[in-house]
Parts: structure tokens; sequence; C-alpha cells
């Protein structure tokens, strides 16, 4: 995506440049559609391939403000992807004040299919933020160590 | 890097004056190039470092270093209990006790070349690499908490290799106070069928050919001559050490509130070492120190079932194993005066040496060996301790580092690209991902010779040998 693309889209995704690691950036509507947006981001740090939703993870977490909330939403979905040997590529968000409600629908990594070029082993405090920009876009993001 | 903000003491070694929150000066080893092509962010996380309570001497910076979260990778502090030190999660990272083991073959460069496209696939076969890979080993419950307790250990128990193989692992093969029930059911579930998995990003096996002896007497204490062939492997404590890291990052963050440390960056989350959670900590980090050290042994092992069916009379020994990103509790001299203190290597290897008591015998003589892992195309570098001075606690450079973001690297090669060029020079990529091949091109990190020159300059370690890798699997 250009950066004119990114600036016009209604929401979206993006990998941003770190030295070692990515950064992993989200935008959309509401904080729900960003923190859904981060999460597609962090499975583009995986892998390029399309994924079919045939089944279906949910989870929950609680912080104290919203930027540890994206940390604590992020390394949930690394746990379910590491646990379960699953990539997932849609997400629903349900945030309820300090809380996230999320499901993940996904599948089994194929590695002939999906071709994994890494994996992310947490989300970090670096470069995160979640607020609006400019266009008055929610937006979320972090630093994930790969 | 802005070296203006530097003060040059000599070649390389350069100073951050304290000044604000810092407690200590901030030391960073590199040459002038090194330097200037470091991030700007290396400078501030280390005068952040040197701002942490109870921290002694300096916060240092290894010439390989690059901005990470919270402490830079490459960076060394150390921090005493008895001066309110503390014990930072962020400080050992997310990946705890990656690191790097080299096993001697005894092997000639010719002996390898006419085996070599069947020995790469015969690794890539037996070596389970990249993400969703299995071992086909599962732990759980007691046998978990067991592997915690005891490391390589462990390993050698289960019949993952021999007695000979701990005397050449830092620990012994065992690090002393880890504590499982320190450890989350969430990363022991993590971690559940992970042993013996290389993991992937930058993690790999390399066979190798031993290119170049800068000490041959030093190289002969380690076993190497020029032409041999050697094996490394560059991977750590998988899912376990990835979710110890991530759970106490976040529960040092009140932690630090409450015993009244002011944090400049919420990366640097620490705990008083001697408090409930700083305590619990160690026992978790010393569990993924284990951790890592039974999946190398492994791992090893692994390589050397392969190496049986080409060559079943050569027995791969092994030189030594480090580990890279720990936190350690060592007597070094500070002012004169012998202190126990709780040394953070994030991206940095010990160095200890000659003569320390902790080296195994047959290396008491040439000091700690400095295992420096390459980058496919680069080479690796093996190189040992000086104890010259004792700088930045006996630390050494770790790898090469990165010099360009995985996104950048995305953009200016391909993966096939990489490995066909890299078959033309003769060194043979196995991976399961093309696009991971070209996030870890060899132009992508910066040259390791400049990083290690530039450490033995500053007296860090001192090289004596350089190795040219023949195959590379690549996580």
């Amino acid at each position: 995506m250009s950066m004119a693309q990114r600036e016009q889209s209604e929401r979206g995704w993006a990998l941003e440049p770190h030295d070692a690691d990515v950064r992993v950036c989200g935008w959309g509507p509401t904080p729900e559609a960003a923190f859904e947006q981060a999460a597609v981001a962090l499975t583009r740090v995986v892998t390029d391939a399309p994924l079919a939703a045939r089944e279906r993870v949910d989870v929950h977490c609680q912080a104290p403000d919203r930027e540890l909330l994206l940390v604590d939403w992020l390394n949930a979905v690394i746990y379910e992807m590491a646990v379960g040997g699953l990539l997932f590529g849609d997400y629903s968000v349900r945030l309820r004040g300090d809380r996230l409600e999320a499901s993940l629908w996904g599948e089994p990594v194929d590695r002939a299919r999906h071709a994994p070029a890494c994996e992310p082993k947490g989300a970090t405090y670096t470069a995160l933020s979640v607020g609006r920009d400019r266009q008055g876009r929610w937006t979320a993001g972090c630093v994930v160590d790969v | 890097m802005d070296t203006s903000r530097l003060t040059r003491i000599d070649e390389t070694s350069w100073q951050i004056e304290p000044s604000g929150a810092m407690r200590v000066p901030g030391i960073i080893y590199g040459d002038e190039t090194l330097i200037r092509a470091m991030d700007d962010k290396v400078a501030e996380q280390t005068a952040n470092v040197a701002s942490l309570p109870g921290i002694v001497k300096g916060a240092y910076v290894m010439p390989d270093a690059h901005w990470g979260y919270g402490f830079p990778i490459g960076g060394v502090a150390a921090f005493d209990p008895n001066e309110g030190g503390v014990v930072s999660a962020g400080g050992v990272g997310f990946d705890v006790s990656c690191g790097v083991r080299t096993l001697l073959t005894g092997l000639t460069v010719p002996e390898v070349r006419r085996v070599q496209e069947r020995l790469a696939d015969a690794l890539m076969s037996s070596i389970p690499a990249g993400v969703g890979s299995h071992s086909g080993i599962t732990l759980q419950g007691r046998e978990m908490d067991a592997m915690l307790r005891g490391g390589a250990a462990w390993a050698v128990e289960k019949g993952w290799g021999g007695a000979e193989d701990l005397a050449r692992i830092e620990e012994r093969g065992r690090m002393e106070g880890a504590d499982p029930d320190c450890v989350s059911e969430r990363a022991k579930k993590r971690q559940r069928r992970e042993m013996g998995t290389l993991g992937s990003g930058n993690h790999y096996l390399e066979v190798q050919a031993v290119e170049t002896l800068y000490d041959p007497d030093t190289a002969a204490v380690l076993g190497l001559a020029e032409g041999d062939v050697v094996v490394t492997i560059h991977c750590g404590s998988r899912g376990l050490g990835h979710q110890i890291g991530t759970e106490f990052l976040r529960d040092m963050l009140p932690a630090a509130a409450e015993a009244g440390i002011h944090l400049p960056d919420r990366e640097l989350a620490c705990a008083p070492i001697h408090s409930p959670i700083g305590e619990r900590y160690l026992g978790a980090m010393r569990s993924a120190i284990n951790c890592a050290l039974a999946n190398r042994q492994i791992l090893g092992e692994f390589a050397r079932e392969v190496f049986a069916r080409f060559f079943p009379d050569h027995p791969l020994d092994l030189l030594y194993d480090v580990s890279h990103n720990t936190c350690k509790v060592e007597t070094h001299t500070v002012d004169g005066r012998p202190r126990r203190l709780f040394v953070h290597r994030k991206g940095a290897t010990r160095a200890f040496g000659p003569a320390h008591a902790d080296l195994p015998e047959a290396l008491r003589g040439v000091g700690q060996p400095v295992l420096i892992g390459g980058s496919m195309g680069t080479g690796s570098h093996i190189l040992v301790g000086t104890g010259a001075g004792d700088k930045a606690f006996s630390s050494a450079c770790h790898g090469a580092g990165r010099a360009m973001s995985r996104r950048a690297a995305l953009k200016r090669w391909r993966g096939r690209q990489v490995v066909d060029e890299l078959a033309e020079r003769g060194i043979l990529i196995r991976s399961p991902s093309m696009r991971g091949v070209a996030e870890e091109a060899p132009g992508a990190y910066k040259d390791v010779d400049q990083v290690v020159i530039a450490a033995e300059r500053a007296g860090l370690a001192r090289r004596v040998a350089h190795l040219r890798p023949l195959i590379c699997v690549k996580g």
C-alpha cells in the first residue's frame, strides 16, 4: 500500500521498519477496528498467504490503559498462534472499558502453503501507541520482537 | 549516531557523559564507522539503562549494537543487590539464553564437499526449522519441570549427547537457581512441543569451513585447524522464554512503580533483585536458560545423528556453547574490591579471560570461546575472552547485528535470488521460507569482520578463527 493509499483508506494495516524487528500498525474508524487491523498486520509478519477461517478461538484480556491492552491483545494472539499451531486471518474485537474480548478465525499452519517467514516472540512497549491520527481514524501499533 | 553527544576515549571506546538521571556513564565500543551507523536510539537507550538503580561502573554497548526495546541489543549492565540493584526482564529480552554452540567434526572441506547436497537435504529433513516445525518430543508435567531444572544435563540423562558435553557448556550445562514453580502454565504450555526445534528468524544450523586462523596456537587448543569443518547452531529457549519475557515485562511495570523506580522507558521494566517479583523472575529466567541449554543439546544430537549417516567414524565433539540473553550472578573486581553482581547481557557474549575458574580445564589457558554468529553468506568468527581489565564485565559482541530492517531487506532481495547467488559461492541454503531468506539476506547485516576487529581492538576478545559457511539450514 502506498503512503497516499494508506492516507485515504478507512481501515488497513502496515508493517513498519525497525532495525531488527518490525512494527505492526492497524487503523480503522473505531479502536476495535484498529486493534483488529493491528492483529492482521501481526499475521502478515508471518505469512503473505491467504488464510481460511476454519477454526475459531476466543480470547480476553484486561489492562489499565488502552496501550497496554493493545500489547496484551497482540500477545494473546501470539500465544494462540504458538500453542495452537494456527494462523489467523480474521479478527473481531470488542472493547468494554479496560477489557477486551475477541474472536480469532484461522487455520493450522501449513508449511508448504503458508511458507511462514518468521515467528513473533512477543509484542513490546516500543513505539507503542493507540490514538487518533490527522484523519480522525483510530490507529494502534507497536514493535513486535521476531 | 550523532557522535557530537559522545566523548571519544580511544580508537574504539566512546563515552556518554553522565547527565540528568544517569548514575554512571555509558560506554560504547566500536570504530567510528560502526558508531556513526548506529541509530541515535542506541545512545538514548544506553543513557536510560545508566539511570537504573544499583547500576555499577557503566552501561556498556558492544560494537554490533542496535536499538532494541529498553536495553539496546548488545547492551551489558551489572547491578549490585546491596545497593538497590534491579533485575530487568527487558534487560534480558524475550529469547532468554538464545545462543550458539559449535561442534567439531574432524572432517575436511573436500570430504564434506563430496556429500554437500545430500548432507544439506538430510539436515533440512532432520532439524526442525521454521514456524510450525516439530521434533516429535512432547514435554509436560514433571518431565517439563525436570528439564527446566536440569538443562543440558537433563538432555544428556535422556540420551541426547554424552556427559563430556556438559563441561563445554556455560554453567556446565545446568543453570543453578532455576525454579519451575516460577514459570507460568502458559509458558510451559507454549513449550510443550517445542523442544528440539530451531525456531525462525535469525536462528540457523550451519556447516562451516575453518577458513582463516588468526592464532594457530589457541586454535589448536580449541581443536580447530585450517580447512576443518565445524557445525554451529544458533537458537534459544523457544516459546517458553518468549512467554516468560512477555509476562514479566508486564508484571514488572507495576512492581517498578511500587518500588519507587522511575522508568524513562516502559521497556526498562525491572524490580529490585531482593523483592518477591525479582526473585520469581530469576527463578523463571534461569529455568528458561536451562530450556535453551537443553534445546541446543538436543539439536546438537540431531546434527550428530545426521553426520553419523555420512561419516560414522566422526563423532561431533562439542567445542563450546554460549548464551547471549541472560542475567547471571558473577564476581567482578570493581575499584579493587570483588563484588557479586547481577550482570545483564542482552545480545552480548560472556568472555571470561584465561585462568577463570568457571572455564573447563582444557580451555583455562586460552580464555572462554566467544562464538560470533554469521548471516548465511558473510561467515562467522571464533574469538576468546582476554580478561584484560575486565572490560564490560568480561563481555564481547554476539553477531554482526542488523544494518537494515526486514521490510527494507524484502524490498531489496528475493529469497530465490539470495539462495542462487550463495549456491554459486558454494553455500547451500535450506529453508522453509524464501521470504524468510530474503529478510535474513547477508547484506541486511553489518560487516561482521568489522565488528569483530572493533571488539578485538577494544580489548573485549581476540580473534582465533574465521569460518565460512558451506550449508545453512535457516529457520
